[in-house]
């Protein structure tokens, strides 16, 4: 079992011949009413559910490579990366748990929010049906689950987080979160006297390693994390999440804090807790961490933990109609 | 690898030690939080012959209906276990349940749970869902499906090879407890 497994991706030919959305489709900016996003986002949530994005791949590949050949955290690495072909062939999810189903729509001026929140949850059911997701929306206190992954009453799941733009074209970025890495999520107010945390970055710091060991495995390590410093308890979090949707490798715009993160990811993995807790160098794959402001008599760090199956995709529909996935 | 294959006998459970990887084979029966609370607090007689030396799995699956009315795994991976924490030991005595699958571990009193009544746990690859489904060879019968839904309803079924490592025996070793040790002092290190 401790071969090296190679990531073999179907190719974007054979992803678009499966496509649910006609080749020829095209959006008419000019008559924004008849937009009709339905079909679109449920190829954005087909593509999602089975297909992990590239530069998560090739960090879990880079990790396994560096755990020893044959131990723990290399063959749990490398059934990964197998798990990753298989369900990118089949089309079919890569984990049971298809996750919270979160939405950032960025839309032109004229969309109709009501329209597009319509067309989006019907496109949730739709892929509910496909089983492309399980139905993960369960009444609060008796548990009941609704099937169709619809909170029937106040909508919100799936979540949908609206933004008009100055742009012409539209995006639609989706995330599929599982419960295990949501519950293993922090929210930290410094000082914090505990972990003898301050207000400053070494306190930051102290608030994200503390986060780490109390996740161990649970979130399905190695993972990704998303921190807001500042904020409130509401917007910290909200940011926190967004950060997530970052691609692994990119920059950190603001130089000292992309130098931080990576000073943070090292340290991370050092501490053994390694691929699903089983002990190793790969705990996280990534971090990234931005700046907000805050109340002054507050200071929170807020922390989101997405698993090594970071399920994300973002589809723009440019201003000449055409759709794009990426 | 040792090959392991449903019911197990207390004896055989008793073998294995920390670290061990198994090949599972035979019934293997899922529940996961709403299905714990209803083990502990009902006590239901009807489950009693349907776990008894059998395995639990922490697993909320994606399922198929097919159109004869058979059903199909189609992403079965497990689940985080610790919610379980304050049910298990009960479960595992009240049905004697041999081993419970999940990620993650569990804490004290499920592995005081565990070495009373001579079982283990049992850790699959979290997130590998598609991997693990593939090892599902049969659905065999589902209960409670209607009340629970289907992430958590009492999933009967049959594996086939389902890989797995031992990493909390019945003699009360856990490699989570030596992993959150180790990193907890390492963390210390790093915070100064």
């Amino acid at each position: 079992m401790s071969e090296c497994v190679i990531p073999t991706l179907t190719s974007n030919e054979v992803v678009a011949s499966k496509s649910v959305l006609p080749g020829d489709w095209q959006a008419d900016f000019a008559n924004l009413k008849a937009l009709d996003l339905t079909l679109p986002v449920l190829e954005l949530l087909r593509r999602t559910t089975s297909r992990l994005p590239q530069d998560v791949i090739d960090a879990i590949v880079k990790g396994r490579d560096a755990e020893e050949e044959g131990s723990r955290a290399f063959n749990t690495l490398n059934d990964m990366v197998r798990n990753i072909n298989l369900a990118d062939g089949q089309v079919t999810p890569l984990c049971q748990d298809t996750g919270s189903v979160i939405f950032w729509v960025r839309h032109p001026y004229g969309l109709s929010q009501r329209a597009a929140r319509k067309q989006i949850r019907e496109a949730v059911v739709q892929a509910t049906k496909k089983v492309w997701l399980r139905p993960n929306c369960v009444e609060s206190l008796s548990g009941k689950n609704s099937g169709t992954n619809m909170d029937p009453f106040h909508e919100h799941h799936p979540a949908i987080h609206f933004e008009e733009w100055d742009k012409p074209g539209l995006e639609i970025a989706v995330m599929l979160k599982g419960g295990g890495c949501e519950n293993v999520g922090a929210q930290y107010r410094l000082p914090d006297a505990a972990l003898g945390a301050g207000r400053d970055i070494k306190g930051v710091r102290k608030c994200i390693i503390d986060a780490v060991v109390k996740a161990q495995g649970q979130g399905c390590s190695p993972g990704i994390l998303g921190v807001a410093i500042g904020g409130d308890r509401v917007t910290g979090y909200e940011k926190s999440k967004e950060l997530i949707l970052r691609k692994l490798g990119t920059a950190n715009a603001d130089p000292k804090m992309d130098a931080f993160e990576k000073d943070v990811t090292n340290d991370l993995n050092t501490l053994g807790i390694g691929p699903m807790g089983y002990g190793g160098n790969t705990t996280a794959l990534g971090i990234h961490i931005e700046e907000m402001y805050r109340h002054p008599a507050s200071f929170y760090v807020s922390i989101s933990y997405m698993c090594w199956s970071s399920r994300r995709l973002a589809l723009s529909i440019g201003s000449n109609g055409s759709v794009s996935f990426d | 690898m040792i090959r392991l294959t449903t019911p197990i006998t207390e004896d055989q459970i008793r073998t294995l030690k920390v670290g061990d990887e198994v090949l599972l084979n035979g019934r293997v029966v899922l529940s996961r939080d709403i299905g714990h609370k209803f083990m502990k607090e009902q006590k239901p007689e009807w489950l009693k012959p349907i776990l008894e030396n059998m395995v639990i799995y922490h697993c909320g699956p994606v399922v198929r209906k097919n159109a004869d009315g058979t059903w199909t795994f189609i992403a079965a991976g497990p689940t985080t276990s610790i919610r379980e924490e304050p049910y298990q030991a009960d479960v595992i005595e009240t049905y004697k349940v041999r081993g419970v699958i999940g990620k993650g571990g569990m804490g004290k009193k499920t592995s005081e749970g565990l070495q009373k009544t001579g079982a283990v746990y049992l850790h699959a690859t979290g997130g590998a869902g598609s991997l693990l489904a593939e090892r599902v060879k049969r659905v065999v019968d589902v209960k409670m499906l209607e009340e629970f839904g289907s992430p958590e309803a009492f999933w009967i079924i049959e594996v086939e090879d389902f890989p797995l490592v031992v990493t909390m025996d019945s003699h009360g070793g856990s490699l989570h407890e030596i992993v959150l040790q180790q990193s907890q002092e390492r963390a210390k290190a790093l915070m100064g």
